[in-house]
């Protein structure tokens, strides 16, 4: 029997980016608020200290920071004829744990969609026509569009301290900047990161082929930066351990670095840790939710009662209580009814490894030191002669050199002995990557349900993930790779390998941990799981945040889209939802 | 000299003349009450009389001296064990004599030889304030002294030697704001309990006052006096204000006790106040030009532990000190050119390293950036390697450390870190 | 954090001088079963022949068995790691396809008993009674690239997974942080040029073209022997 707690206003499911950003706010609107992480909890000394976080094994190889299958994995097929079998181990992707979730350690790469990725089937038929678009493609319009998320976007990126230069500001195009990204009302708040010897060579190279490079922009603080909440950030020294690890300088931006300081001293404001919200508890109508239900690490469960609650975990997990709550109906994709868990993608990369006479001192590197170009993302190409939809940025990224996972090899080598022995030697500092970061499409085979006979540790059904990239991505990102190529070629390499992406879509090696959709936002019930306010269409007092909202997966990292909308929900709460309880879209 | 009138209007306020006004003195008001919460935070009671874990001034902390262990007494309100039925005389017998309402004498773990200069208006308005705090029923543990200093009665003799009672008198060739800070570092505030060194028996000696002493628990309180390399000698007072204000400025960020003093003291005064505590502090002469007293070996450390130090320094503490031993603005300290650094005794230094620790956070400054602990990482040798070459590089001068004085407080490291978070939240 | 983790986490850091071995009971050469947990001394002899193999080396140029990569091993499978702690390990099981990932039953200690056993028994009964230990340099390289290649029937478990495991462990025992045994004195990191887990390099990213000029040094410091037992 579930013991009851003392209510409170508002509960948050997770304690990563968009719990902290929406705890901060609602907070500052007198609310009582209360986060639920399942994992422990974490702050930047003891636990990204820099007398240890720098542990390839322990962090980047056992894993150790992210979410443990034990506890919380899913089931995985390719298409829906096959078997899905449970993921035991981490691979393809590395959800986080604890407090922060995987603002922890992620890169810091932070992205704006362009304004087209927000009308893409609009766009597309448009400008292509509408039989342009395969017909098993349920990619479609957001219900906002890039000028109502642009002051999120920029709050995001002035709470984190991003470093970069902008290239299109109130109007103005600026040179070195991204041509074609949004209009944003003013500049990074901070200049861009120093370059590495790699990012120079792609610059060199870019700009020979008439591309337009650019610094990638960066969450880690080019200079010492205190943010709008007075939150005072430490400047990063380029140590190279910056994804799967913790920031022990305090210069990656985490909800620990840019607002915990400020949030956790709040009265109003208090989290649990350890706590496994397994369920949203509706009422006998299924229209209001009461509170939620979570397992502590004794596995007792606990009511809390709350009148607001806001899913914030990971997508896979928001996606996984909607389903086990009852909350919305579920996708069927034969008889294609049904929103959640529709819409799921991924992000589609490959790259192109580089090995030259140059000394690359890789290890010397940040998350997110890089240069970029968005000639081939979104739609700023000319698709006609090309025949599928999409694109993405091509970069050469300096994350570091970290030797068990970030060598990388001439194709011929040897998988070991001598010659492999010899291969490392010569090619560890002569080496880099040039790589593809490609948009994926949502179809009708790709999705999140309830697998039919794998159990998570409660006994619920584990969620089951059924994808593969579409015909259409794989298309798209082999053009992407051919740029790349050529891109690379032009650094003058004494060699170069092309690893394409190529199908089927395995969960083995990691590739990102953009994992989108299940819980789409649009302006259409029938194909959406929550409103233009991420408020569900069917419990108006739920509202689900973060990358389960995108109803496809444009070519760039999330997260940047991620607090934006975190942002743009918790605005909605305060200036609408919190005036008049009740659904803030009619239909 | 020319006052500011609205200085002294408003100094007026807060010091009234002696016996003039304060009439009825047990019908404490509400500026009263407000008076003597503002002083309860000057000279941050709080933090003594606070145990680990239990309600705010019900006493219980054990004060650590060479002696042995004091436990701080009760403050609360509470009529049985604490000082619920004291009456304004008792108190002000009890700040300005050092005795208690029993007539016992109290040990000068509190700092009453400080307290005493205090005005009979301030303990007063001070008593105010603690009646209305909760009371609390708790007795203090007994306290764990060596023979035979259980017997209260041997304090009279330490008195004797080393106190004599008696209430601020204000300098005259002194400015008011001057001689206001004068009263804050000298009374409340016994800022000298912790940062003038004491002798054998445990009395301040005040022929070397604010030159550096023990901060209790092994820690080390740096001198005040104008001192260029381990002293006040290059901040200004805005410096000084800013520090006392935030936990941190452009030189520094408070450590171990001092931290707490900001945290629950001085972060509390006012911008007035603060700026008086400096003016004052920063009008003592330096005690010594440049450098230090005898056992300064400044120039005498060797290549090859400077290298040993260099080393441990590049691998160790880069990411946030930097090269330059600058750190990062408004965020890292520096260690270059740096008082508590140079500090002849290296105490502090050592404690932070081997324990780590947490930079003030009060809401003007909320990040508390912190230090990670090394005694995991670190050998003795290494400690006092890369110390030695922290003190005697980009400019700084002060003595080796040795591996032996690592060794010794390996065993007495405190967690200092968040203690004052223990105590009530105090926006 | 909360109590428990707190203690975990610090037991987990924690280095009690006692558990650092010094450097000097590391630089004399070691009996097989030395420091280890895990392995039998048979046990023990199959992997460092077949670490042996798969990167080799000598004094001059360190390869697995002067970088103690069979220690490292030997202490990962005792630990977590080889347990499968954190992995999902319910059933059912089902082979799967390639793209479904691990779906064998056996934790990673497991799967190199029964491996270890199945190869030795392979060898003996294909070599005269000689387990793999025993057989020259190229008949083992000939032996790796067939369970490399799935060609070796090892009962329970797929020669394939065996040895991508195995070569995964032995690049961690390469090139991982010396205090977790393998990569000893730094033999990996200097191999191929990084200096180790380093937190400051603002001045040196803009210096082109200029190598590093500091050694390596690791978690515990520049000496490249000194490891931590309790992982």
């Amino acid at each position: 029997m579930a013991k009851r707690l003392e209510p409170v206003d508002v509960v948050l499911v997770g304690f990563g980016w968009t719990a902290s950003i929406i705890a901060q706010e609602l907070t500052d609107e007198g609310l009582q608020v209360l986060a639920l992480e399942r994992g422990e909890d974490r702050a930047t000394v003891p636990d990204f200290s820099t007398t240890h976080i720098q542990d390839e094994l322990k962090y980047a190889v056992r894993n150790h920071m992210f979410q443990a299958p034990i506890r919380e994995t899913l089931s995985f097929r390719n298409t829906p004829d096959q078997r899905a079998l449970p993921m035991r181990q981490l691979g393809s992707f590395r959800p986080g744990a604890g407090v922060g979730g995987a603002g922890v350690h992620w890169n810091g790469q932070t992205w704006r969609f362009l304004p087209d990725d927000f009308l893409i089937r609009s766009h597309t038929e448009e400008r292509y026509g509408a039989g342009f678009i395969p017909e098993d493609l349920t990619i479609q319009d957001w219900g906002i569009t890039y000028d109502e998320l642009e002051s999120c976007y920029d709050r995001f990126e002035y709470l984190c301290g991003v470093s970069g230069v902008a290239g299109n500001v109130a109007g103005e195009r600026r040179p070195d900047g991204n041509p074609f990204e949004g209009n944003r009302s003013r500049d990074y708040p901070l200049p861009p990161l120093e370059r590495s010897a790699g990012s120079l060579m792609f610059d060199k190279a870019a700009r020979e082929l008439g591309y337009h490079p650019f610094p990638g922009p960066a969450a880690n603080a080019s200079r010492p930066y205190k943010n709008p909440l007075g939150v005072q950030m430490g400047q990063c020294t380029y140590c190279g351990y910056c994804e799967w690890f913790g920031c022990g300088n305090n210069s990656k931006a985490s909800p620990q670095s840019t607002i915990l300081p400020v949030l956790l001293k709040k009265d109003n404001f208090s989290y649990r840790t350890g706590c496994d919200v397994t369920r949203v508890v509706l009422d006998g109508s299924g229209t209001k939710a009461k509170g939620v239900l979570y397992r502590d690490l004794e596995g007792r469960e606990f009511e809390q009662p709350a009148e607001l609650v806001i899913l914030c975990a990971f997508a896979h997990h928001n996606v996984h209580l909607l389903l086990l709550s009852g909350i919305g109906k579920p996708y069927d994709p034969v008889s294609n009814t049904g929103v959640v868990g529709r819409n799921y993608a991924y992000q589609i990369t490959s790259a192109v490894e580089v090995f030259v006479d140059e000394l690359m001192n890789p290890y010397m590197g940040a998350g997110a030191l890089g240069q970029a170009v968005d000639d081939f993302n979104g739609d700023n190409f000319d698709h006609g002669p090309e025949g599928f939809i999409g694109g993405g940025y091509i970069a050469l990224w300096t994350t570091g050199g970290r030797p068990i996972l970030q060598h990388h090899l001439p194709q011929d080598t040897p998988t070991w002995g001598a010659g492999w022995k010899k291969a490392m030697a010569e090619n560890y500092l002569h080496s880099t990557a040039v790589s593809t970061h490609g948009s994926v499409v949502s179809h009708r085979n790709a999705y999140l349900d309830l697998d039919p006979t794998y159990k998570d540790i409660y006994g619920n059904p584990m969620l089951r993930l059924t994808f593969d990239f579409h015909a259409n991505d794989y298309r798209m990102s082999d053009y992407l790779t051919s740029k790349a190529e050529g891109i690379a070629r032009a650094m003058k390499p004494r060699s170069i390998n092309v690893k394409k992406r190529k199908p089927p879509y395995s969960i083995i090696p990691y590739q990102t941990t953009h994992n989108t959709g299940g819980a789409a936002m649009g302006d259409d019930p029938r194909t959406s799981v929550v409103n233009r306010y991420l408020q569900s269409w069917d419990v108006p007092n739920v509202f689900v945040v973060g990358a389960c909202n995108f109803p496809q997966n444009p070519g760039y990292n999330p997260t940047g889209t991620v607090g934006a909308l975190a942002y743009w929900a918790a605005d909605a709460i305060r200036t609408r939802y919190l005036k008049r309880p009740g659904p803030l879209v009619q239909v | 000299m020319r006052t500011n009138q609205a200085i002294l209007g408003w100094l007026a306020l807060l010091c009234a003349a002696p016996a003039a006004g304060a009439a009825d003195l047990h019908n404490a008001d509400y500026v009263n009450i407000q008076r003597g919460r503002y002083l309860a935070n000057a000279g941050d009671c709080i933090s003594c009389h606070t145990a680990k874990g239990g309600k705010p001034f019900a006493g219980g902390y054990p004060v650590e001296t060479p002696f042995g262990t004091i436990y701080s007494s009760n403050i609360t309100p509470d009529v049985v064990t604490g000082i619920g039925n004291w009456t304004r005389e008792d108190f002000y017998r009890a700040m300005h004599e050092g005795k208690r309402k029993d007539g016992q004498h109290m040990y000068p773990a509190c700092p009453y030889p400080w307290f005493t200069k205090m005005s009979r208006e301030d303990v007063d308005d001070l008593k105010s304030y603690l009646d209305t705090l909760q009371p609390v029923r708790s007795i203090s543990p007994e306290n764990d002294l060596i023979w035979p200093l259980g017997w209260r009665k041997m304090v009279a003799g330490w008195n004797l030697l080393f106190f004599e009672p008696g209430a601020y008198a204000p300098d005259p060739d002194k400015s008011t704001l001057w001689n206001r800070g004068a009263y804050l570092v000298q009374g409340p505030g016994h800022c000298a309990a912790c940062h003038t060194p004491k002798n054998l028996l445990g009395g301040s000696d005040h022929d070397r006052a604010l030159q550096g002493g023990d901060a209790g628990e092994g820690w080390y309180a740096p001198g005040l006096t104008g001192n260029r390399r381990a002293g006040l000698g290059g901040w200004t007072t805005e410096d000084l204000v800013q520090y006392l204000k935030t936990g941190a400025n452009p030189h520094t960020a408070s450590t171990g006790p001092m931290t707490e003093v900001v945290m629950n003291s001085t972060r509390h005064l006012n911008e007035q106040d603060l700026r008086a505590i400096a003016t004052y502090l920063k009008d003592i002469p330096p005690d010594q030009e440049d450098g230090h007293d005898a056992g300064d070996s400044g120039g005498a450390i060797d290549d090859e532990t400077m290298a040993r130090g260099k080393a441990l320094y590049v691998d160790q503490c880069m990411g946030c000190h930097m090269a330059d031993g600058k750190g990062q603005a408004e965020a890292f300290p520096p260690l270059a050119n740096t008082s508590s650094v140079q500090a002849p005794n290296a105490q502090t230094l050592i404690q932070v390293v081997l324990g780590g620790d947490y930079m003030a956070d009060p809401p003007t400054r909320p990040t508390s950036l912190a230090m990670p602990a090394f005694d995991w990482k670190l050998n003795d040798q290494d400690i006092a390697d890369v110390l030695t070459y922290v003190r005697n590089s980009w400019g700084n001068r002060a003595p080796a450390v040795s591996a032996d004085t690592v060794a010794d407080m390996r065993e007495s490291v405190h967690e200092y870190g968040p203690r004052y978070k223990r105590l009530i939240s105090r926006p | 954090m909360d109590e428990t983790k707190r203690r975990f986490v610090q037991a987990a850091l924690a280095l009690p001088a006692t558990l650092v071995l010094p450097a000097c009971e590391r630089t004399a050469p070691r009996p097989a079963r030395i420091a280890g947990t895990f392995f039998s001394a048979d046990e023990y002899r199959f992997v460092e022949a077949a670490t042996a193999r798969l990167i080799p080396g000598n004094r001059e140029d360190p390869g697995a068995i002067e970088a103690d990569i069979p220690l490292f091993i030997d202490l990962q499978l005792g630990g977590p790691y080889g347990r499968a702690d954190r992995w999902y390990m319910e059933g059912p099981w089902a082979a799967g396809t390639a793209q479904q990932g691990y779906q064998l039953k056996q934790t990673p200690s497991e799967l190199y008993r029964i491996a270890i056993a199945g190869i030795d028994a392979y060898c003996r009964r294909q070599y005269s009674g000689r387990a793999f230990a025993e057989l020259s340099a190229d008949r083992q390289d000939e032996i790796l690239r067939n369970l490399e290649a799935g060609k070796i029937e090892l009962g329970d478990v797929p020669a394939q997974a065996f040895f991508s495991v195995l070569w995964q462990n032995t690049q961690e025992g390469f090139l991982a942080d010396p205090m977790y045994g393998g990569n000893r004195g730094f033999a990996g990191w200097k191999l191929i040029g990084f200096p180790g887990p380093r937190y400051n390099y603002v001045e040196e990213i803009t210096q082109y073209g200029k190598p590093y000029p500091l050694p390596p040094v690791g978690i515990l410091g520049r000496d490249g022997t000194r490891m931590r037992a309790d992982i």
